[in-house]
């Protein structure tokens, strides 16, 4: 079972798409660093923070049948990878959305959802998902 | 820098072996590489040791000690040092021991890796296995390692590069293999009828593009090439060892359908060995789901990016095929993915290979054979090439 602090100190990636941009470079990282793994030492006191397009395409997805004990009661379900509108990728859970309709380039936006539980009694995490955008 | 050579190979059953332990398989392996090597055991003057997660799956940490202990080195004091890296353990475990001969540091060196899976359910095992991912951005999201391949299959197939059938032929290939191989988990070749019908794991992967959860041991011993004929005629010399890393989350990279790391590793394999792509007879890969086969041969530059898996398909990767034979021990998928053990298994099935020693599905005058494992999703890849002598 996973410690509250480590939910806790990953709410701005988690809940608010928080990342950084490269003051030296421009370069847009997500989840946040702190430095640019490009410009090293030179990005160092220059990293930015940055909140990253809640909207983008979907660049690949898979649906998943076979799923952990903490996802487990959400299978089958679908994880994308998503390049938003500022070029990061990230991946999250594609929801609201039926299956045959996913497809590499359907426009999505991100939305706040449960994502999982540490059992009965543990930490309910929350985060960022995706839903098709009407 | 010394030249160093595989004097002694030893591997166990892999499959779900209830019956034996994590210490037991670990002995079994190391003893029949010393045997093999015409060793007494007293010789060896470090251990190396590719292990995932014992952590996890046997509840057992510290396992340097405890491979030192039971294998009977911690009597003579010798260093022995656990390796970890994801599905790369055993690859980099074996490339630490390379070093190590090299460099002059030690001269008899014995690499083991190993790994006991099916002590824990598998719900659990798959979780083990999610988190070589990137747990907090990638797992926790959601995303497990059978989705990352998937995703990375999907993508694929969107570009053109590869078709499902392709992609699913690497799981037929390796079970050709397999059934020719007596130590393999799976002895069976199956049609890619099978493949295409298993149960999805995630789509568009199944069942069949998956390995198996699997118990398992490999072991082998190193010298100085100059000093191993004194212990053995069949021998094989490690040409080269290379090693290259990657982001951790796959999302963190512009072209998910090619490792990097692999393309890296290769080349500064094929540069310290002085050969190309084209001197390779034989080389076992990384399909832990199929997809990473046909990412493997583009990488490795045997085939150009779109053609491997044509190739794979049309049978050009068998044993017997005069291309590169690809997987001839069953690969990860029918030999089984004792997650530790992998790495080692690999170069076992390439030393045995060269000595001309895989019988069934020995491959013609091989004078160079390859073997590539990944961690992650190609976060760190070893590749080392072999020589026959």
């Amino acid at each position: 079972m996973a410690g509250v602090a480590r939910e806790w100190r990953e709410i701005p990636g988690r809940y608010n798409l928080k990342g950084t941009k490269c003051g030296n470079c421009g370069k847009i990282f997500f989840p946040a660093r702190s430095f640019c793994p490009v410009c090293r030492r030179a990005s160092v006191g220059k990293m930015e923070e940055y909140s990253i397009s809640r909207t983008g395409k979907v660049f690949s997805f898979s649906i998943v049948h076979e799923a952990p004990e903490s996802n487990s009661i959400q299978k089958p379900y679908v994880v994308a990878m998503i390049e938003t509108d500022d070029g990061v990728k990230i991946t999250a859970q594609l929801v609201d959305v039926e299956f045959d309709q996913v497809c590499i380039g359907m426009p999505v936006r991100a939305v706040m959802r449960k994502l999982s539980t540490d059992g009965e009694s543990g930490v309910i995490r929350y985060g960022y998902k995706f839903v098709p955008v009407e | 820098m010394r030249e160093v050579a595989i004097i002694g190979t030893g591997i166990t059953k892999f499959g779900e072996l209830w019956n034996k332990s994590f210490r037991a398989l670990g002995i079994e392996a190391g003893m029949k590489a010393i045997g093999d090597a015409k060793l007494s055991g007293n010789e060896i003057d470090a251990v190396y040791i590719g292990n995932m997660s014992a952590g996890r799956f046997i509840n057992q940490q510290h396992i340097d000690a405890l491979v030192a202990d039971y294998s009977g080195m911690a009597t003579n004091h010798i260093p022995a040092t656990r390796v970890e890296a994801g599905g790369a353990s055993g690859g980099v475990a074996f490339r630490q021991a390379v070093m190590a001969v090299a460099s002059g540091m030690h001269d008899i060196v014995m690499v083991g890796g190993a790994e006991k899976m099916t002590d824990l359910d598998d719900a659990s095992i798959n979780a083990v296995m999610d988190a070589t991912a990137d747990s907090e951005w990638e797992a926790e999201m959601g995303a497990t390692f059978a989705s990352l391949h998937a995703m990375i299959a999907q993508r694929m197939i969107h570009e053109g590069t590869a078709t499902r059938e392709e992609i699913a032929s690497v799981a037929v290939n390796s079970h050709f293999h397999g059934a020719f191989n007596p130590n393999a988990q799976f002895r069976k070749a199956v049609p890619i009828e099978t493949v295409l019908r298993s149960g999805p794991v995630a789509t568009p992967l199944g069942m069949f593009d998956s390995a198996p959860i699997s118990d398992g041991a490999a072991s082998v011993i190193l010298c100085p090439l100059e000093d191993a004929k004194k212990y053995t005629d069949s021998y094989v010399k490690v040409a080269a060892s290379a090693q290259a890393s990657d982001t951790l989350a796959l999302f963190q990279r512009d072209d998910i359908t090619s490792y990097g790391a692999t393309v890296a590793a290769s080349k500064a394999a094929y540069e310290t060995a002085g050969i190309t792509a084209q001197d390779i007879a034989v080389a076992e890969v990384h399909d832990v789901y199929s997809v990473g086969g046909i990412m493997a041969l583009q990488d490795l530059g045997f085939y150009k990016k779109g053609e491997a898996g044509k190739a794979m398909l049309e049978g050009q990767c068998h044993f017997d095929s005069g291309k590169v034979a690809v997987n001839t021990s069953g690969g990860l998928k029918a030999r089984g993915h004792p997650i530790g053990a992998t790495g080692v298994a690999q170069i076992v099935e390439i030393a045995e290979q060269l000595r001309g020693r895989a019988e069934g599905r020995q491959v013609k005058d091989a004078k160079y054979g390859l073997a590539q494992n990944v961690g992650g999703t190609g976060s760190a890849v070893t590749v080392s090439i072999l020589e026959a002598i």
